[in-house]
């Protein structure tokens, strides 16, 4: 089967650091792939370098077989990857509606949106309750309330919201449980199995193991900017797990990443 | 270490019998201080307009009359017109966290070559004033390429152009003046601004009637469209507005442009509100621009505020010079009130920002 979204020989230099050092990568249709790997290993620049928002100096990226050349976040958007940031990238002093609507606004119809380029408030405050809702994130009276009056879990779950809500071929997750209670934490990942139902892969971020061996169908392991390999969470223990990302343990050599 | 690997589930189920709903975004009890900077949180532009009816009712108190007539009123507006439109060009900048001190030599600038070209090259007046239109808005435009595209600091690029602006307009005019009757005899329209009508003893200028429809438009393009939410969304954190979808640098160009184009139909203003097109005049708008969005509650630091309360700001300016000349004091008063209210205005956002803790 061929990937859904594949990167190759991905490299990418922040001054003297190499953040990612001829990296591989690949999302199979339908399913969801954890990455995990010790901080800084590079996981959030290979997210960055499939989305848009960071640049490769090196490499080449496909989606659905098409050789990819994203430019910016809105590139990588219209391609229909979305993705939730690990600084959430949100604008605290705007609407939650705000936030979920940002670079793609609904407009009233008619001249009153064609003329005078009106945004249609009602129809977007709408469709940011409902997606809420569905997250378990009630927010009846409050949609309009800022962000920054949020707290980190609100926020974060506002996120998820907006990546479900309007990824149509991949949703990226870079760690969206590290500032979620526990309870929150589950609704997200119930979410994810929601979208992993409709047919839309799923590349889980996360340092938290159980949750990982939980959802993943395949953990890429990354270390040190590269795929390390690759594991079904069949196969091996979670300390397996850490041991390949930390370095405690040799990979095995089936799993080796190419 | 590896007993921990299965069983996943089993840390939650100790939260399995609370209820349900999480994260519910309720409304706590704020007290009656915490409900006040909540309201202002979501109504910037409120405390402006409260300082200047009040300032309003006690210079009317105090002065009686003489104030409080609608010539007196709309005197008040015809002084703050400049500097009411320059502080809707400098809202736009201030909004995405930026800060323009060339506005004043913009507005200038362009004023000189709507001047210029129709008395020296002869053109027709209109289409000097469209090439006045066109300079200020590529001023702009060089300073929004500076800030967006080198990322060179806003303050330091408009320090910058600023200086050179001012200069190259001194050198291209020579330091000449173009005299009000030559402007009336041969361009009109270059007055086009001052020209003023009566409703009832209140005297409108179009200058007046320009600068309140401009900021009408300006607070409803930017409450009630895309752009509008994108400026602030850049102001606010251009970084995570770059990551949800906004394009900064357009939107960044576009501040700079439409600021330098605002500025440019402040030139066609000014040669209204003096009558000569005069290299030397409109020193001060830079200052006098960001002092009126100042205390119009706009922050410095970017993406909160009503372009509303610089009006208000700008107004507030104007009753407080008139009021306080009409009451015979030392104008220094006017500068030392101004003063509090600027460093008041700052005060009061820092305490509305807190609402985020
Ligand atoms: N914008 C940046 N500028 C400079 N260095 C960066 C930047 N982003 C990431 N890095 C560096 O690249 C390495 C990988 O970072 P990151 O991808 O965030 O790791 P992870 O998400 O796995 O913790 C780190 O050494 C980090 O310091
Ligand atoms: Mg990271």
């Amino acid at each position: 089967m061929e990937p859904i979204l594949k990167g190759r020989n991905l490299v990418k230099r922040y001054g003297r650091v190499t953040a990612l050092d001829h990296c591989d990568f690949d999302l199979m249709p339908g399913e969801i792939l954890a990455v995990i790997g010790d901080n800084g290993a590079g996981k959030s620049t290979l997210i960055k370098a499939v989305s848009g928002a960071a640049t490769p100096d090196e490499g080449e990226i496909w989606l659905e077989g098409r050789k990819v050349d994203f430019h910016s976040p809105i590139d990588a958007r219209e391609a229909g990857i979305e993705t939730v940031y690990q600084t959430l990238a949100m604008s605290p002093a705007l609407s939650i509606t705000d936030n979920m609507f940002m670079g793609r606004e609904i407009r009233r119809k008619g001249p009153l949106g064609s003329v005078f380029r009106m945004l249609d408030r009602p129809a977007m405050e709408k469709f940011a309750r409902d997606k809420l809702n569905e997250l378990g994130l009630m927010t009846i009276q409050n949609i309009n309330q800022a962000v920054e009056t949020l707290s980190g879990g609100q926020r974060q779950g506002v996120a998820v919201a907006r990546a479900a809500a309007f990824g149509s071929k991949v949703i990226i997750l870079d760690e969206p449980t590290a500032a979620l209670g526990v309870k929150e934490s589950r609704r997200v990942l119930d979410l994810i199995q929601d979208v992993k139902s409709r047919g839309i892969p799923i590349i889980l971020i996360s340092h938290n193991m159980p949750h990982v061996f939980e959802v993943a169908d395949r953990i890429h392991v990354h270390r040190l900017g590269k795929r390390l390999c690759v594991i079904d969470p069949k196969d091996y223990t979670m300390s397996d797990a850490v041991a390949f990302m930390t370095g405690a343990k040799e990979p095995p050599e089936q799993d080796r990443a190419a | 270490m590896s007993d921990t690997s299965r069983q996943p589930d089993d840390f939650e189920a100790a939260a399995k019998g609370s209820p349900e709903q999480v994260a519910e975004f309720e409304d706590h009890h704020r007290g009656f201080m915490g409900t006040v900077q909540h309201f202002l949180h979501m109504n910037p532009s409120l405390v402006p307009l409260i300082v200047l009816v009040a300032a309003i009712l006690i210079f009317g108190a105090l002065l009686g009359a003489k104030f409080f007539s609608p010539f007196a009123l709309t005197l008040i507006l015809q002084q703050v017109q400049i500097v009411g439109i320059v502080a809707a060009a400098q809202s736009l900048v201030i909004l995405t966290a930026g800060i323009d001190l060339s506005v004043g030599a913009i507005m200038v600038m362009s004023s000189v070559v709507m001047g210029q070209f129709t008395f020296r090259y002869g053109l027709p007046p209109a289409v000097a004033i469209l090439c006045g239109l066109a300079i200020g808005t590529a001023i702009g435009a060089v300073n929004g390429f500076l800030v967006s595209r080198v990322k060179l600091p806003p303050f330091i690029v408009t320090l910058g152009m600023w200086q050179i602006v001012l200069a190259a307009n001194f050198l291209y005019s020579q330091n000449e003046t173009i005299r009000s009757q030559e402007i009336e005899a041969n361009a009109p329209i270059l007055q086009l601004f001052g020209a003023k009508f009566n409703v009832g003893g209140a005297v409108f200028t179009v200058g007046v009637i320009f600068m309140l429809v401009l900021v009408l438009v300006l607070a409803y393009a930017l409450r009630h469209t895309a752009w509008g939410r994108h400026v602030y969304a850049v102001g606010d954190d251009p970084e995570a507005a770059e990551l949800s979808g906004v394009n900064v640098h357009r939107t960044l160009m576009s501040v700079y442009m439409l600021s330098g184009l605002i500025c440019a139909f402040a030139g066609w203003a000014l040669i209204g509100r003096i009558g000569s097109v005069s290299p030397t005049s409109g020193q001060l708008a830079n200052i006098e621009s960001i002092t009126a969005v100042v205390i119009g509650g706009i922050s410095l630091f970017g993406g909160r505020g009503s372009i509303l309360g610089s009006l208000f700001g700008a107004l507030i300016v104007g009753v407080f010079t008139l009021g306080l000349r009409l009451l015979g004091a030392d104008a220094q008063w006017t500068f030392l009130l101004i003063g509090m209210l600027i460093i008041a205005a700052v005060a009061v956002d820092q305490w509305i920002r807190k609402v985020a803790a």
